[in-house]
């Protein structure tokens, strides 16, 4: 329908004025996102680019930046995984079942996108910190979880929470459960249900929910620059390596290493539209 | 597993298995975490607690992220609403493109923005220069630098929220009110508007919580000096660097309270647009479109 309706109206009449208004806005709109959005974008490439390719490159010839490229990797490949996890068993629980109490699970699932990043990585502080709840059980056994990697991972974990849960929930509410009904009707057990059925139905909403949890297990800085302790080469996420050389006027390897990020960015943003266009193409 | 008063009966497996798990996960990583802050906070005296949130530099930190996070929200509100019409309305060259690119806030690291922004709007930047010889306006380092990062950080929340409504929104309603003799104008006021005002009441009541707390694309920007550009989240990192938890906890639970009631607000609001469709007749499925966008609530 949205489709449909500018196509009709291209060969109905416009009057002068309503077609001089129609540009106006069209460029009032452009003009605020190309100043909001692909200034700065062009603003990292430029940077990261200020003075050629080999310096660009020599940026991550240092063993700080390529051990916060480790410590990146390392945290998504943790975090995406346990929240794939716990998205799809939380949206089976939510969307196959009625039981009290649900919305107020949706709710409490939510949370997380509701609090502060800083908050998010204080809330780990005051449980497991020096001066926090299991501070000291921690530290007679020396174990350390704050200023590093541990506390890290618990903050992404915290902040990529819902993201999952929160594709998949309405997804499988909005299909039912008459064909996994079926299935197991007929004898399948439950897995074969699960991965015969269900996972083929999901399958997209869910890839676009684990690429959105990845970006953002990839790009959080304010959970993490609390929890971490900035021990650089141990500690340092990629933002947070991104942040100490901006710090120090290193902008060309700051920039180098932000545009790797923007990268991430854009390609989570082509892989999300090519998802919606399938959906699209599926449903209408 | 029997039916009982807690849940209905159906044939499907696993309910046991995946709600024991959600509930363990989220109780363990997300409640327990919040019980000790809150916990934190309990342990300091009232006079303690007052001592920290009514301090001068915690007041004017309140004053400038609740302040930048209202004017951002209003500016996303106008210009938002006019990149969601354009898109929803019109056809012109590389409007997917531009619809693409709508959600890049949700999905560049705010470490990035935030460096981005700075070098753009820096007194030295393209933009920073000409606003400086333009206007006399110095945007980075000062208050205005943290509205403009706010301003990229809600962006999508409003226009995501708006788009949808406006493509249900009936448009032989407008079609009637123009053969009627209806100007541009009225046809904006009496019909266009309340058909979108709830979404847009979400998306701004969304960027403005989400621009109280946001913390990394601001940091860099706004020059950080106490009692001017100084962010609440800021100085929550602040008084954890000097190691001072109290402090830290007691604002921090400040926060926390904010976030609660900007997701009552936000409830509220939904369920203030759900009653006024209610009777439009395809008022549930109205609904349930606009609920979309808070999937999208992604960003770094």
């Amino acid at each position: 329908m949205a489709g449909a309706a500018p196509r009709f109206e291209k060969r109905r009449y416009v009057p002068p004025g309503v077609r001089a208004g129609r540009i106006a806005l069209i460029t009032v709109a452009i003009g605020f996102l190309a100043l909001l959005l692909l200034a700065p974008l062009g603003a990292v490439l430029g940077q990261a680019f200020a003075e050629g390719w080999r310096v660009f490159l020599e940026a991550f010839d240092n063993p700080d930046t390529l051990a916060a490229i480790k410590l990146t990797l390392l945290t998504a490949a943790i975090v995406v995984p346990v929240n794939t996890l716990f998205g799809i068993a939380a949206a089976w629980a939510i969307a196959k079942f009625e039981f009290k109490g649900k919305s107020l699970l949706i709710t409490l699932i939510d949370l997380p996108f509701a609090i502060s990043p800083v908050i998010a990585g204080l809330v780990f502080v005051m449980l497991f910190g020096a001066h926090g709840w299991w501070g000291h059980w921690l530290q007679d056994r020396d174990i350390q979880v704050i200023f590093a990697v541990p506390g890290i991972v618990l903050a992404t974990l915290f902040v990529t929470f819902p993201y999952v849960a929160r594709e998949l929930i309405p997804l499988m509410q909005q299909q039912g459960s008459e064909e996994e009904e079926a299935a197991i009707t007929l004898g399948a057990g439950a897995w074969t249900t699960f991965l015969r059925v269900t996972l083929p139905k999901i399958r997209w909403g869910l890839i676009y929910g684990v690429i959105l949890c990845n970006a953002r297990a990839m790009g959080e800085f304010g959970a993490v620059s609390v929890v971490s302790g900035h021990i650089r080469g141990l500690t340092t996420t990629m933002p947070l390596q991104v942040e100490i050389l901006y710090n120090e006027y290193l902008f060309v390897a700051a920039f180098a290493v932000a545009s790797v990020l923007a990268l991430l960015a854009i390609v989570t943003l082509v892989i999300k539209t090519l998802v919606e266009w399938r959906a699209d193409r599926r449903t209408g | 597993m029997a039916a009982s008063w807690f849940r209905q009966p159906s044939i499907l497996p696993g309910f046991g298995l995946t709600l024991g798990f959600t509930t363990f996960f989220l109780s363990a990583l997300v409640l327990l975490p919040l019980a000790a802050l809150i916990f934190k906070t309990t342990s300091l005296t009232w006079s303690e607690f007052l001592d920290v949130v009514l301090d001068e530099r915690a007041l004017a930190s309140y004053r400038l992220s609740f302040g930048a996070a209202f004017i951002a929200a209003a500016v996303n509100a106008f210009f938002g609403f006019i990149v969601a019409w354009s898109l929803v309305r019109y056809e012109f060259p590389g409007r997917r493109l531009v619809d693409a690119l709508i959600d890049l806030p949700f999905a560049l690291p705010t470490a990035v923005s935030g460096i981005a922004l700075a070098t753009v709007f820096a007194p030295t930047g393209w933009l920073g220069v000409r606003l400086q010889e333009l206007f006399g306006i110095q945007v980075a380092y000062t208050w205005l630098g943290v509205v403009v990062a706010l301003i990229l950080i809600g962006l999508p929340f409003v226009v995501r929220s708006v788009q949808p409504a406006l493509v249900e929104a009936q448009r032989d309603l407008e079609e009637a009110a123009e053969t009627l003799g209806a100007s541009p104008f009225t046809v904006f006021r009496r019909i266009i508007l309340p058909a979108v005002l709830p979404a847009l009441v979400t998306g701004f009541t969304m960027a403005f919580a989400r621009g109280v707390g946001e913390y990394g694309s601001v940091v860099f920007i706004s020059g950080n000096l106490p009692l001017k550009t100084e962010i609440t989240p800021l100085l929550i990192v602040i008084k954890l660097e000097q190691f001072d938890y109290n402090g830290a906890a007691a604002l921090g639970f400040m926060m926390l309270l904010v976030s609660f009631l900007m997701l009552l607000a936000i409830n509220l609001v939904q369920s203030w647009s759900r009653r006024r469709y209610v009777g439009t007749g395809d008022g549930g499925r109205r609904v349930e479109r606009r609920a979309r966008p808070r999937n999208l609530k992604a960003g770094a």
